[in-house]
């Protein structure tokens, strides 16, 4: 049971920064997802809190320790892998008792939380067996078992589901969701994968470029996208970002296609400026639906059907910008066909056209 | 049910093949049945007659005391090299495996012994501890060592097994550090993790990891200690003195060369033929077991 405090925290390789200062503090017992694209240091800083990468600058502490010196394995943590690292020539008893043989936990004791483990993970009949004839949820479960009988103050989760197929990766989110909820230990845990970071965590922290550019609840970054990345970046199909400019009242905004949309509070202090302007493609209806809604005309290039709800890729206008909507249910629509979309205007979104940072 | 390709019957598979059939003929088949056949006769020095004599040379073998301690002496030979030349292979390579900077400077300075020819790196050892020009003799000498492997026959066997472990130690360096490269970093990052130091580290994750390269090196090995050290043997003791450094195959080469005993050397050569066969039987049926392959 700790806290994890960074202040300022950075990585440097030679010249070239990767992590450009991060501070936060994750809460004891608390649940953090880093999400971000593939080179954007996220599994850097994960590995910089488990020690196995050295910090350039900063200050990294779990519980009450400073560990920046500290060995990995004098940081009370466990630290589940991506190919997760099973010792192939032990079972699988074997593999979760290695780091407590270590310690010199008496024997007895070593065999109760293996057993206690396995129960949690239903391993108890594959005990004897080595890694290789399990199967890719099996293993990933004996990961974890090696990380729980540990006992630590802090899980830390390198993409531990990106090597599972689809149907497992649910079953297993919803099962490392029920674990840390059950033993209440803190983790931080990194993913690329959207539903993952949506779902798992108490607060979502979104990595750009080694920057952490928002960090908040998952409901909250997805209503209120402090930046144009975490706005194109949480949420599939991604939202519609579309370049425009505010009118000199900063009442109306102006597409580059000539529409105008007129914003529900006018944002008079940035009349004249370039913005970006997003809504997301499940928050554009069918005309008619709603009240107080903005109005779009979509013209129909390409229709998805997914079953449950169909995307439609059009443009604004005969070549405007392009723009994604997802409708509920079923659609046969053709294409050149014009549709009308209104959306309400709380699900519109403005950012700085130069920073990127959200306005309003 | 393994798929099969089939092709039309043409010759051009047979002409590919041809050139690899035609060198094992020529340069093993051959030579091996005409040992096989030779240990079966009777020659006098000069190639003049010949007798057939079925298995009298083996008998003569069988009755000599002599053969007996070259036996004990390469057992004792090659055991030596294979243990000393493994063993510091395995340990360079731990160490080449944690170090980053200047790793390739280190591991090609490392490799290097390897492209010595055998008499070359036999003819250094000689140099170096040559009892009267030599600079390790000398300094043997400072420390009070009397260091003369030209009477000593304990200090002649040192000197060969020294010379022939470091030839290839390179080798087996190389093989271990390609085995130990190929264990995911992950592994050893979970082992510190879960707080076993480098040395834990080493004896409990990488070390059992490496056991297939472990045990084909061993073959490799006995049999590098068995025939290759030929060379090294001849230019630095040629088996001396008093026979302190003759093993099996050197053993060979003096009968048959020197003592002009064809038979009886084909005989000897034909039974370090078995005991090659049988040794690398027995490895791969005994020890093979306790190999982990993943």
């Amino acid at each position: 049971m700790a806290e994890i405090v960074l202040d300022g925290v950075r990585k440097s390789y030679g010249k070239v920064e990767v992590i450009k200062g991060v501070d936060w503090k994750i809460n004891d017992g608390e649940f953090v997802v880093i999400v971000g694209p593939s080179g954007c240091g996220k599994s850097t800083l994960l590995r910089m809190i488990a020690g196995l990468e050295a910090i350039t600058a900063g200050e990294i502490s779990i519980g009450d320790t400073v560990v920046n010196d500290l060995e990995p394995s004098e940081r009370n943590i466990a630290m589940v892998f991506q190919n997760y690292a099973l010792y192939p020539h032990m079972s699988v008893y074997q593999n979760m008792a290695y780091g407590l043989k270590i310690k010199k936990i008496p024997k007895d004791e070593i065999d109760k939380r293996v057993q206690r483990a396995a129960e949690i993970l239903e391993l108890e009949e594959y005990l004897d067996r080595p890694p290789r004839q399990l199967s890719g949820g099996q293993r990933q479960r004996v990961a974890m078992g090696r990380a729980i009988v540990r006992q630590p103050a802090v899980f830390l989760f390198d993409e531990p589901l990106s090597n599972l197929d689809a149907k497992l990766r649910v079953q297993m989110r919803l099962e490392i969701k029920k674990l840390q909820e059950d033993l209440g230990i803190t983790s931080v845990y990194v993913t690329h994968d959207q539903v993952e970071a949506m779902t798992l965590g108490h607060r979502l922290a979104v990595l750009n470029g080694g920057v952490v550019e928002q960090l908040g609840t998952p409901i909250e970054v997805y209503e209120k996208p402090a930046t144009v990345f975490v706005a194109g970046f949480i949420g599939s199909p991604s939202m519609n970002l579309l370049e425009a400019r505010l009118d000199e009242a900063g009442a109306f905004v102006v597409l580059a296609g000539g529409a105008k949309i007129a914003l529900p509070s006018p944002l008079g202090e940035y009349g004249g400026r370039d913005v970006t302007f997003g809504v997301r493609p499940e928050h554009l209806e069918d005309k008619g639906k709603g009240a107080n809604n903005l109005q779009l005309s979509l013209n129909v290039r390409v229709v998805e059907q997914l079953g449950a709800d169909t995307l439609v890729h059009g443009t604004l206008g005969e070549n405007g910008a392009e723009l994604v909507a997802r409708l509920d249910g079923i659609r046969t629509l053709s294409q050149g066909h014009v549709l009308e979309l209104n959306m309400a205007a709380k699900s519109i979104h403005l950012f700085d056209g130069k920073t990127g940072r959200r306005l309003g | 049910m393994l798929k099969r390709v089939h092709f039309g019957t043409s010759i051009l598979p047979f002409l590919l093949v041809a050139p690899q059939i035609i060198i094992t003929l020529v340069f093993f088949i051959w030579p091996a049945s005409q040992a096989l056949y030779q240990s079966l006769l009777i020659e006098d020095a000069f190639g003049l007659s010949r007798e057939f004599v079925w298995f009298e040379n083996f008998i003569d073998l069988a009755g000599n005391g002599l053969y007996f301690d070259t036996f004990r002496r390469t057992a004792f030979f090659s055991v030596t090299v294979a243990g000393i030349a493994m063993a510091s292979a395995l340990v360079l390579a731990a160490m080449a495996d944690r170090i980053i900077k200047g790793a390739l400077t280190y591991r090609t300075l490392l490799i290097w012994p390897y492209a010595v020819a055998p008499v070359v790196a036999g003819a250094l050892w000689v140099f170096m501890f040559d009892p009267t020009l030599g600079i390790f003799a000398y300094a043997l000498n400072i420390i009070g060592v009397d260091w003369n492997h030209k009477l000593s026959g304990d200090q002649a066997m040192a000197l060969v097994v020294m010379a022939s472990a470091w030839k290839q130690i390179a080798y087996n360096f190389l093989f271990f550090i390609a085995a130990m490269q190929s264990i995911p970093k992950s592994l050893i990052e979970a082992a510190a993790i879960d707080g076993a130091g480098p040395v834990k580290r080493f004896f409990t994750i990488i070390f059992p990891l490496i056991t297939p390269t472990t045990f084909f090196l061993l073959v490799v090995n006995v049999v590098y200690a068995f025939f290759d050290t030929f060379g090294i043997i001849h230019a630095v003791t040629q088996g001396g003195p008093a026979k302190a450094t003759e093993i099996l195959v050197y053993k060979v080469f003096n009968d048959g060369f020197v003592g002009l005993d064809l038979g009886g050397s084909a005989a000897q050569s034909v039974i370090l033929m078995i005991i090659v066969i049988a040794l690398t039987v027995i490895q791969f049926r005994y020890i093979e077991k306790k190999v982990e392959y993943s």
